[in-house]
This record gives C-alpha cells, sequence and structure tokens, in this order.
C-alpha cells in the first residue's frame, strides 16, 4: 500500500498547481453540500405533487414557485439534484466497474477476449448510446424506478473508461517492474491488484468521472424524453414536465431555468473534474491551460 | 486509395449496422415478455373503453400480420429481410401511416440542421482551438477560453432553452418552435426558404454554441502538444513565415486525431440534436422519436434509431475514406492498435 500512499500525497501536493481539479472538486462537493443542507432545511415531502398551489410565482411562501401539479421548485430542484447525482455516481461506479474487468482482461491476458472486447467496445462506440438507451427505456413495461434507470444508464458508460483503462493496461504490462514481480512469485491477480491497480489510481478516478459524466448526460437525456422515473422529481424529469406544460410559454421561468443551472452547473463541474485528472494522468497537458 | 483499405472499411461498415439492428431486434424481446403490438392494443383498447371481446381473435390476427407467431429465427430473418429494402411496416399509433413516409418527412429536417451546425462547429472550432494554442494568436483570444471552456460543457438543449427564451420568448426576435410559419405553403420558394432559415437558427446556434468549445478544446491540447515537436523548430530554424508553420505543419498534424475524433464524437453529437429539436418543436426525427415514444409505437422508435445508427455508421465510413487524403502513412501500414 506505500504505493497508494504515495500517490495520494504527491496528489495533494498537485492539486495546488492544478486549479482545475480543486475547481472541479469544489462545484461538486457544493452540489452535494446543497441537496444535504437543502434536505434538511426544505422537507422531501414539499416535491410531491399537491404540496402547494399550482402556478405560483416565486414568492416569500413558495421560494421559487410552484409548477402546474402544485410541486414546490425549490424542494423540487433539492430533490432532484440529489437523486440525479445518485444516478450518476451508482451508474458511474458500476460502469467503471464493468470497465475495470473488462480493460484488464483485455490488455492484460490479450489474445482472442481481446478481439472480442475490443471490437464490442468499438461497435458500440459508433452506435449513438442514447438511440440504445431509448430502446431499452421505452421497452421497459410499468414504471422505471431509480434501481431501473441507474442499471439502464450504466449499461452504455462503460466503453471509454474500457478503451482507457485497456491501453494503459497494454502500457504498463512491459514496465520492468511486472516481470520483476513475476520473479518474485506473485500470480496474475496479485500483480493487477498490488502492481497495476495502484499505479492506475489516477486513470481510475478518471474513468469514474467520465462514466459518471456518461451516465448523467444520458439520463438527462432520457429524462428530457419521458422516459425516465415519472414520479420522481430527477432534474430531467422537471425538465421534461417543464417542456410538456410549455412552461416557457407561459412565462413561468421558475419552472425550466433553475434546473438548467443546476443541470449546467453539474456539466461544468465534471467537466473541470475531468481536466483535472487529465493533467495529473497525462504530465504533458500540464502546461496547457 | 487501395481496394483493400476500402473494403475493409465497407465490412466494418455493414457489420456495425448488422450488430446495432441485432441489438434492436433483441432487446424488445428480451426486455418484456409481452410483445408490443399486444401493449399497443391494450393501450388503445383502455383508451376507447370498448367491451374487450374478441380482443384474442384480433391479438391472432395481428400477430401472424406482423409474422409474431413464428420462430423468433424466422422473425429475425424477416427483420433483415425487412431492413435492406428500408420497410418498417406500419406505424402503430398513426395507423395507416407507413413508418418509411414518416421518417422520410422529417430526415431532411434532422440532416439539414445536424449537418451544417455540426461542419460549422467543428470548422470554427478546429480554427479557434489552432489559434489559442499559437503564441503569435491576438492576444483577445485567451480571454475567450473560459468561455468556451464553460459552454463545451453544457448539453446542447440546456442551452437551446436559454437561447429560446432569450431570443424568442423575452424578445421576439426568433419563432418559439416549428420548421417554418403556420400558414405558409411549404414549397421551393424564396419567403418558404427564408422562413426555414428563420426557424432554424435558434437550434442551429445552440449547436454550434456548444459544439464549437468541444473542439475548440480539444485541438488546442494537440496543438500544444504538437507544436513541441522538432519539425515545428526546424521549420522555424528555416525561417518559415509564421503562417506557413501554422497551416502547413502545425494544423496540418494536430487535424488528424481531430478527425478521428469526430467520427467517435458524432453519435454524441446526434443524440443532442434530438433533444435540441424536442426542446425546439423543429420538426426532425428528433421530435418523431418523441411523439413515438409517448405513443409507444415500437415500429417508429426502431425505425428512427435504425436510421440514425445507419446515418451515423455511414457518416464515419466518409470519414475513413477522407482519412488517407489527410494522412498518407496509413495506406502503408498495417493498422497496429
Amino acid at each position: 500500500m506505500k504505493t497508494f500512499e504515495k500517490n495520494l500525497k504527491g496528489a495533494t501536493a498537485y492539486c495546488r498547481n492544478n486549479p482545475k481539479l480543486v475547481g472541479g472538486v469544489s462545484i461538486i462537493l457544493a452540489l452535494v453540500l446543497f441537496w444535504l443542507i437543502g434536505s434538511l432545511i426544505v422537507s422531501p415531502a414539499r416535491a410531491q405533487p399537491i404540496s402547494g398551489l399550482p402556478d405560483q410565482p416565486p414568492s416569500l411562501k413558495y421560494l421559487l414557485g410552484t409548477d402546474s401539479n402544485g410541486r414546490e421548485l425549490l424542494a423540487v430542484i433539492i430533490v432532484g439534484t440529489g437523486l440525479t447525482l445518485r444516478i450518476g455516481f451508482l451508474a458511474g461506479a458500476i460502469g467503471l466497474g464493468i470497465a475495470i474487468i473488462l480493460g484488464f482482461l483485455s490488455g492484460y491476458y490479450g489474445g482472442f477476449l481481446d478481439i472480442i472486447i475490443r471490437g464490442v467496445v468499438d461497435i458500440l462506440l459508433t452506435v449513438p448510446a442514447l438511440a440504445v438507451l431509448v430502446v431499452i427505456a421505452a421497452m421497459i413495461s410499468g414504471v422505471i424506478t431509480l434501481n431501473l434507470m441507474i442499471i439502464i444508464v450504466a449499461s452504455l458508460s462503460w466503453m471509454l473508461p474500457t478503451r482507457a483503462i485497456r491501453s494503459q493496461v497494454l502500457t504498463m504490462r512491459e514496465k520492468a517492474y511486472i516481470p520483476m514481480a513475476k520473479i518474485s512469485g506473485m500470480n496474475n491477480l496479485e500483480i493487477i491488484v498490488k502492481e497495476l491497480i495502484p499505479n492506475l489510481l489516477p486513470y481510475l478516478a478518471a474513468g469514474f468521472v467520465g462514466a459518471t459524466a456518461a451516465a448523467v448526460l444520458a439520463t438527462i437525456g432520457l429524462e428530457a424524453l419521458g422516459l425516465g422515473p415519472q414520479s420522481l422529481p430527477t432534474l430531467g424529469m422537471t425538465i421534461f414536465w417543464a417542456v410538456s406544460f410549455s412552461a416557457m410559454l407561459r412565462g413561468m421561468w421558475w419552472w425550466w431555468l433553475p434546473p438548467v443551472i443546476i443541470i449546467a452547473t453539474l456539466f461544468v463541474g465534471l467537466f473541470l473534474l475531468t481536466a483535472g485528472l487529465d493533467e495529473i494522468a497525462n504530465p504533458k497537458l500540464r502546461r496547457v491551460v | 486509395m487501395t481496394i483493400v483499405y476500402v473494403l475493409k472499411r465497407f465490412g466494418y461498415l455493414i457489420l456495425v449496422v448488422w450488430a446495432a439492428a441485432t441489438l434492436i431486434f433483441l432487446i424488445p424481446r428480451l426486455a418484456s415478455e409481452r410483445n408490443p403490438i399486444v401493449q399497443r392494443m391494450g393501450q388503445t383498447a383502455a383508451a376507447a373503453g370498448v367491451l374487450s371481446e374478441g380482443v384474442e381473435e384480433m391479438k391472432k390476427a395481428w400477430e401472424a400480420k406482423f409474422g409474431l407467431d413464428q420462430p423468433l429465427w424466422k422473425q429475425y430473418l424477416h427483420y433483415i429481410r425487412d431492413l435492406v429494402t428500408f420497410d418498417f411496416g406500419y406505424s402503430l399509433a398513426y395507423y395507416p401511416a407507413r413508418v418509411k413516409d414518416q421518417m422520410m418527412n422529417a430526415l431532411p429536417w434532422t440532416i439539414g440542421l445536424f449537418g451544417m451546425a455540426t461542419l460549422i462547429s467543428f470548422v470554427f472550432g478546429t480554427l479557434g482551438g489552432a489559434l489559442l494554442a499559437w503564441p503569435k494568436a491576438p492576444r483577445f483570444l485567451q480571454y475567450l477560453l473560459p468561455f468556451v471552456l464553460t459552454l463545451s460543457a453544457v448539453p446542447y438543449y440546456l442551452l437551446g432553452l436559454v437561447l429560446l427564451f432569450l431570443f424568442a420568448f423575452t424578445t421576439g426576435i426568433f419563432p418559439l418552435s416549428g420548421g417554418y410559419s403556420i400558414g405558409i405553403v411549404p414549397r421551393l420558394s424564396f419567403p418558404f426558404i427564408l422562413n426555414i432559415l428563420h426557424h432554424s437558427i435558434l437550434p442551429g446556434v445552440a449547436m454550434v454554441l456548444a459544439g464549437v468549445g468541444f473542439w475548440a478544446l480539444q485541438m488546442r491540447g494537440l496543438m500544444v502538444i504538437g507544436l513541441e515537436e522538432n519539425y515545428i523548430t526546424f521549420a522555424e530554424a528555416k525561417g518559415l513565415k509564421g503562417k506557413r508553420i501554422l497551416f502547413r505543419y502545425a494544423i496540418r498534424n494536430a487535424l488528424l486525431p481531430q478527425v478521428t475524433s469526430l467520427a467517435i464524437a458524432l453519435g454524441q453529437v446526434i443524440s443532442g440534436a434530438i433533444l435540441v429539436e424536442v426542446v425546439f418543436g423543429y420538426p426532425g426525427l428528433g421530435t418523431l422519436l418523441l411523439k413515438a415514444v409517448s405513443g409507444f409505437d415500437y415500429n417508429l422508435i426502431s425505425g428512427i434509431v435504425f436510421i440514425i445508427i445507419l446515418i451515423i455508421a455511414m457518416t464515419t465510413f466518409l470519414l475513413d475514406l477522407i482519412y488517407p487524403l489527410l494522412d498518407p502513412r496509413i495506406i502503408y501500414h498495417r493498422e497496429t492498435r
């Protein structure tokens, strides 16, 4: 575990020179705090329909107004931020898990498996993910639950991390410390867990953020088409309801603008995180921005 | 360009389209035990509120008509045969209409908007990104960077919503939705084309603004790495003019990975385009997809998804054909990736 500690120490020291990473982490943390503190102050129950009068503009009673079903929008975006973050992070974690398994199988063991995995990744990367997800989500009979949504979006968020991990494993496999470890009697699994994964940490972190970003993008895209958890006030579903109730034409800016701002902030945060992690993983970029 | 290369790429095109088509065929049959037609019939029956007598016979008749009573492999063969002839059957939600006709009406809108927007954002983004990395470029470009960074992170359709609010709802400069004004006769005339352009500007701008950032950032990264190469130093030492170094040495080399990622990014771009259309009520494939989803029109959904995948695969194929023209090394070396 020494390498891990060293990596961690190096990373904290490096943070001072990497404002993008710091910025990204702060934005994501701010959103998490917004959700945590928000749910303490505002009861999540008020995000349900008929918790207030419908179509109310922002006032002292309803800070961000209400929508046409009487949901209070302040509560909606607080709960929605939590739900969307949860979908994103869990789907990202599942995506990264798949990517680690496939990436190592493909890069470390190679051979026939490598050809198959590479082929599948290449083909799936060409196919627009949203299109396939639409087919999956549209075919699910009954209500889409939160967990189901996580699985749906996770099912197509693993390709890019798989590719990245595979190519890193390919280069690392050639490093001198691998034969060294073999001579010292480590088996393949031990080498992967003790030698490769610690060295891959920056890439795994970048892969996690990448998979999370892909998952959030897919969730909000699907939800904007109405293919999300209909009974839950996620950010994407809020946009869907706002568009289908023509909130904009009716001048109800408080319905669609807050979720747009939160989603945009979330994407900027994820983007800065990716850029920051890229700089760690790819030192050549350090002086770029 | 060698024949082998073209054939190989064409084979890959067929493979991608076949794999995607098989996915579209299998997913609904794995996801639910009920077949889509019964589900749709149930919805219609519930909406009409009639007695459910004779539903069983109707179901049998429909299943026979759509071939759903046959074994899976036979259905699959029929499905592939239909796809090859571009026959997607009838729309379930708008029954007498055929899926093909509906898509043919929507397709030109999507290709026009999506094609133009992608082209413009790629060209401007690539040039802008190159200049951002170029030390002799005007200073003011550097100040655009944070702006570009932010734009590239925000999805197209959210930007679309904001633009819609600012330029259509509040100021009324551009129309709120649709592809052309209601009441105008759709025919090939100057006012009609002007009307279409007027309607296309906002969705187009939303896509270009978000797209430019993505391409500029990526190009900037490629350029910064490229500018450190020895051939740039050598070109400078030879006393070549700055413009010549920029265009012939730096941009030309950075362009290759940029075109590769264009092929990869197309899928994302078209997913964004679908949602932009939904936001703007633009009469393309995206809006049609929304209608199909809300009407549970399985045939229409799978038709649209297939066409989208086909467009992407064909564009990737074309890019693959252009690629050797940009990078002559490709023909002589076997792919070692």
